[in-house]
C-alpha cells in the first residue's frame, strides 16, 4: 500500500468569516444575551418580573438537574455505541435506592447508593446488549417494565415497615444541603449577614439591569451542593471524552469498534464501562429527585424524565454542554408553571415563543426554506393572537414545551434528525495513539 | 440445511422454556429473600387460575395485550420500532369515548362508529410518526416516545376539562356512552360449554375482534404481497429496495396498519367496562404489548400465548395479596424477568443455530470450519 492511499488527505477548512468562525463560547454568550434580552423585553411589556426572577432561575436550575444527569448518562452510553432507552427505569432504581441509602446512612450515602442502584440497571442493560447482542431498544424497554415493579415490590417489603413509609413512598430523607454566596446574593459569613448586591439590583425593577441581576443571582442563592456536583459533571464529561485515553477509547468503542479491536482495545470492556457509568448517572438523577426535589421516594415520581433526558441528549447534539443547555430550556417552563400558579406569567411565555418562532421565520427564509418560514410564521402569529385573547395560559402548555420545541427543531433541520449522531469520529492517528 | 426437524423444534421451544425457568428461579429467589414461600405462592396462583371467573379475567386482560402486541409486531417485522402504541391507544380511546358520548345512532352503527373513530385516530397518530421518519428523518423510536408524551401531557390534558361529564360529580371522566354504543359480551358463548359465569364477570366482546385481528395479521404478513414486502424490508432493506419495494411507502404503511390496531387496544374499556374515558383509564398496555410481541417472536400464535401468560400473571396478582402468600408486585417482576430471559435466550439460540448452519455448510462443501 502506498503512502498516498494509506493517508487520507485532510481537507483544508474553508475560510469562513463572521458568525460561523467565532469561537463557541462567544456564540453561547450571544445566545444567552439574546435570550435575556427577549425575556426582559417581554417581562417589561407584560408587566411581570417573574420571567427573570432569581427564584425562578434557581428553581429552573434545580429542576433541570435530573434531566441533565440522565442526559449525561445517555451521552456516556450512546458515545460508546449503546442506545439507552432504559434511562427511565435506571432513574427509578436510583430514586428507590437513593431514598434507602439516604434514610439509613445519610445524604452522602444516598448519593452513592442511588448511583449504585442505577448502575445495576446499567449492568443489566450491558449484559443483555453487549454480551448477548440483544437489541438495545428491546433491552431498554424491558428495563423500563422491570424497574417500577421492582421498586414497588421493594417498597412493599421494606418501606412499609418504616415509620412514615408505605407501599408507594418512603419516609422523609434529607438532602445534601445548600449555601448562598455572600456579598453577591446575601449569604452569611460566620453568622454575619452580608449585603445582597444582586438582590438589591433585582428589587429595583430597572429594565434589563434588574433582569440580568435576577438571572445571575439565581445560581448563587440557595445553591444545592448536589446541584453544584451535577454541574461539575458537565466539564468533567467533556474532559473525559476529549482529553483522556479512557474517553477516546469509549468513543472508539462506539464509532470505530473494528479499528479499535484490531489495535488491541478491549471493545467489550469499554462498552460495559460506558453503559455502567450511564446507569450510575441516571441513578444519580433519581437520587437527586428524591433528596433535593421531593424529600422522599414516591411511586412514579420520575414522571418520564428519562425520556425527556433522551430528547435533551439529542437536542444537545450528543455534547455535554448541549445537554445542559437543553435541560435548562426544558426545565424553565416547568419551573415557571410551578412558581406561577395563576398562569399569568406562563401567558407571557407565549410571547417569548412567538419571538422565537419569528427568529425561525427569518432563519428559514434566508436558508432558503419557504415552507418552514410560512409554517413558523403562522404559528408565531397564532401565539400572538392567543396571547392577546387570553388572560391566563393553561397548565398543560409548559408541560408540552420540551417535546414540541424538540419536534419543531427536528422538523426544520435540513437533514432532519438522523439516528446516528453527527459525531466527530476519532481519527486513525488518534486510534493508533490510544492503542 | 440438514438440521433435523426434531432439532429445530427443540431449538425453537428451548428459548421460551428456558426463559420461563429462569423467571421462576429469579422470582423464587426474590420471594425467599423477602420471607415468602415460593412454592406456596405458585401453587396458589395455579389453583386460583383455573377458576372460571379468573379465566374470564385472564382473557379480558389478554385481549388488549394481544392487540397491543400485534400492533407493535407489525412494525417489528420490518425492524421499525413503534414504541408509540402507548400514546396511540390512549388518544384513540379518548377520541372514541368523546365521539361515542356525543353521537346518537342506532345499535350497530353506534358501536361501529366508535370502533372506526378509534382505528382512524390511532392510524393518524401513528402515521404522523411515520411521516416524520420518512420526510424528516426523525428516528421512529424517539419520535414515537415524544408523541406519547405529547398525547398524555398535551392533548388529553388540554382537552380533558372540556369534555368531562359536568353533571356527574362522582365520575371525573367523559360522559358514559348510551347502551347502543356497547359491544355485547361473550358470556353466552362461554356458558354454552361451561357453567354460568358468576361474580358479575363479563367476557369482553373485543375478544372476537382480537381473534379476527390475529387472523388478519397472519394473512397479511405471511400470505400477502404487502406482508412479503414488509418482511423483505425488515430482513434486508437494501435488497428490498433493489427489488422494487419503496422503503418510504413501507414505513408509512406499516405505521398506519400498526396504528389502526393500536386504536383497538383501549376499546374494551370504552365499549365494554366503563363506557367512558376517565382518570382511571388503563395505562401501560403499549409498553407491555412490546414485551408481549417480543416474547411471542412477532408470530400471531406466539403473541397470543405470551399475552395469555402475562394476563394470567396479572390476574393472579390479586390472590397472592389476598391470601397473604406474597406481595402482588412479584408478578411484574416475573413478567420483566421472563421478557429479559426470553430475549437473551432467543439470541443464544440464534447463535447456536448459526454455528450449526456454518458447521453443516462446511461439512457439505468439504471446507474446514
Amino acid at each position: 500500500m502506498t503512502a498516498a492511499t494509506a493517508v487520507t488527505v485532510p481537507v483544508a477548512p474553508t475560510p469562513q468569516s463572521g458568525w460561523a468562525s467565532r469561537p463557541e463560547w462567544q456564540k453561547w454568550m450571544a445566545y444567552a444575551a439574546a435570550g435575556t434580552l427577549v425575556l426582559a423585553i417581554v417581562g417589561q411589556f407584560t408587566g411581570t418580573s417573574m420571567l427573570t426572577s432569581s427564584t425562578l432561575t434557581s428553581t429552573a436550575i434545580k429542576w433541570s438537574i435530573p434531566i441533565l444527569l440522565a442526559g449525561l448518562g445517555g451521552l456516556f452510553s450512546e458515545r460508546c455505541g449503546v442506545v439507552n432507552i432504559g434511562l427511565e427505569g435506571m432513574m427509578i432504581m436510583g430514586t428507590w435506592c437513593g431514598a434507602f441509602g439516604a434514610y439509613h446512612w445519610g445524604p452522602w450515602a444516598g448519593l452513592v447508593v442511588g448511583a449504585l442502584g442505577g448502575a445495576v440497571g446499567g449492568l443489566l442493560h450491558a449484559v443483555a446488549t453487549v454480551q448477548f447482542g440483544v437489541d438495545h431498544i428491546i433491552s431498554g424497554v424491558a428495563i423500563n417494565i422491570l424497574a417500577p415493579g421492582l421498586a414497588r415490590y421493594m417498597s412493599e417489603s421494606i418501606f412499609v415497615n418504616y415509620d412514615g413509609g408505605s407501599a408507594t413512598q418512603s419516609p422523609h430523607v434529607d438532602g445534601l444541603g445548600d449555601f448562598t454566596v455572600p456579598v453577591l446574593a446575601g449569604g452569611k459569613i460566620f453568622g454575619w449577614r452580608s449585603p445582597d448586591l444582586l438582590g438589591n439590583i433585582e428589587d429595583r425593577h430597572w429594565f434589563l439591569l434588574s433582569d440580568i441581576a435576577g438571572i445571575v443571582r439565581g445560581p448563587f442563592s440557595q445553591m444545592r451542593i448536589f446541584t453544584l456536583l451535577a454541574l461539575l459533571c458537565i466539564p468533567l464529561t467533556t474532559y473525559i471524552f476529549f482529553r483522556t485515553r479512557v474517553g477516546l477509547r469509549l468513543r472508539i468503542a462506539g464509532e470505530r469498534p473494528a479499528a479499535g479491536d484490531s489495535l488491541g482495545v478491549d471493545i467489550y470492556r469499554y462498552k460495559y464501562l460506558g453503559v455502567l457509568v450511564s446507569g450510575a448517572l441516571a441513578g444519580l438523577a433519581g437520587a437527586f429527585i428524591v433528596m433535593e426535589l421531593t424529600g422522599l421516594y414516591q411511586q412514579n415520581q420520575t414522571a418520564a424524565r428519562g425520556f425527556i433526558a433522551l430528547a435533551a441528549l439529542i437536542f444537545g447534539n450528543w455534547r455535554a454542554r448541549g445537554v445542559f443547555a437543553s435541560s435548562i430550556l426544558f426545565a424553565y417552563p416547568l419551573a415557571l408553571s410551578l412558581q406561577d400558579l395563576k398562569g399569568t406569567s406562563v401567558r407571557a411565555l407565549l410571547l417569548v415563543i412567538a419571538i422565537a418562532l419569528a427568529a425561525v421565520v427569518v432563519w428559514s427564509y434566508r436558508r432558503p426554506n419557504l415552507a418552514d418560514a410560512i409554517i413558523a410564521g403562522v404559528m408565531s402569529i397564532g401565539c400572538v393572537i392567543w396571547f392577546a385573547t387570553s388572560e391566563t395560559a393553561p397548565a398543560w402548555l409548559p408541560n408540552t414545551m420540551p417535546t414540541s420545541s424538540c419536534f419543531w427543531c427536528w422538523c426544520s433541520l435540513p437533514n432532519g434528525f438522523a439516528h446516528r449522531p453527527q459525531l466527530a469520529s476519532p481519527t486513525d492517528e488518534a486510534i493508533a495513539r490510544a492503542a | 440445511m440438514n438440521m433435523t426437524l426434531g432439532r429445530r423444534v427443540l431449538l425453537a421451544t428451548a428459548a421460551p422454556a428456558m426463559a420461563l425457568f429462569v423467571a421462576l428461579l429469579v422470582s423464587s429467589a426474590v420471594l425467599i429473600a423477602s420471607g415468602s414461600n415460593p412454592l406456596e405462592a405458585f401453587s396458589e396462583m395455579v389453583k386460583n387460575g383455573v377458576k372460571l371467573e379468573v379465566i374470564i379475567d385472564t382473557l379480558n386482560r389478554a385481549t388488549p395485550l394481544f392487540l397491543s402486541g400485534i400492533a407493535a409486531a407489525i412494525g417489528f417485522k420490518m425492524n421499525l420500532f413503534n414504541i408509540g402504541v402507548e400514546g396511540q391507544y390512549q388518544l384513540a380511546a379518548f377520541a372514541a369515548a368523546v365521539v361515542g358520548a356525543n353521537v346518537v345512532l342506532p345499535g350497530v352503527l353506534h358501536v361501529g362508529l366508535i370502533i372506526l373513530v378509534a382505528m382512524v385516530v390511532g392510524a393518524l397518530w401513528s402515521g404522523l410518526a411515520g411521516v416524520l421518519k420518512t420526510e424528516r428523518g426523525v428516528n421512529e423510536v424517539i419520535g414515537t416516545i415524544m408523541l406519547n408524551y405529547v398525547v398524555t401531557n398535551g392533548i388529553i390534558a388540554a382537552l380533558y376539562t372540556h369534555v368531562i361529564d359536568k353533571g356527574n360529580a362522582n365520575n371525573a371522566g367523559t360522559p358514559a356512552n348510551d347502551e347502543s354504543g356497547w359491544l355485547p359480551d361473550l358470556n353466552g358463548v362461554v356458558e354454552l360449554f361451561t357453567r354460568e359465569i358468576q361474580k358479575g364477570r363479563k367476557l369482553t366482546g373485543m375478544l372476537a375482534i382480537a381473534i379476527v385481528v390475529g387472523i388478519f395479521y397472519h394473512l397479511l404478513v405471511n400470505r400477502s404481497r404487502i406482508g412479503f414486502d414488509l418482511r423483505a424490508s425488515g430482513i434486508n432493506p437494501v435488497a428490498a429496495r433493489a427489488g422494487g419495494v419503496p422503503p418510504k411507502r413501507m414505513v408509512i404503511m406499516s405505521m398506519l396498519i400498526g396504528g389502526v390496531i393500536a386504536g383497538l387496544v383501549g376499546l374494551p374499556e370504552i365499549v365494554g367496562n366503563n363506557h367512558s374515558y376517565d382518570q382511571g383509564f388503563v395505562k401501560g398496555l403499549g409498553f407491555l404489548g412490546i414485551g408481549v410481541a417480543l416474547l411471542g417472536r412477532n408470530k400471531p400464535l406466539g403473541i397470543a400465548l405470551s399475552a395469555l401468560l402475562f394476563a394470567f400473571l396479572d390476574s393472579s396478582a390479586g390472590v397472592l395479596q389476598f391470601s397473604g402468600t406474597a406481595s402482588k408486585e412479584i408478578v411484574v417482576i416475573m413478567q420483566a424477568t421472563i421478557l429479559f430471559a426470553a430475549v437473551i435466550a432467543y439470541e443464544v439460540v440464534n447463535r447456536i443455530r448459526l454455528r450449526e448452519e456454518v458447521k453443516s455448510a462446511s461439512l457439505t462443501t468439504g471446507a474446514t470450519a
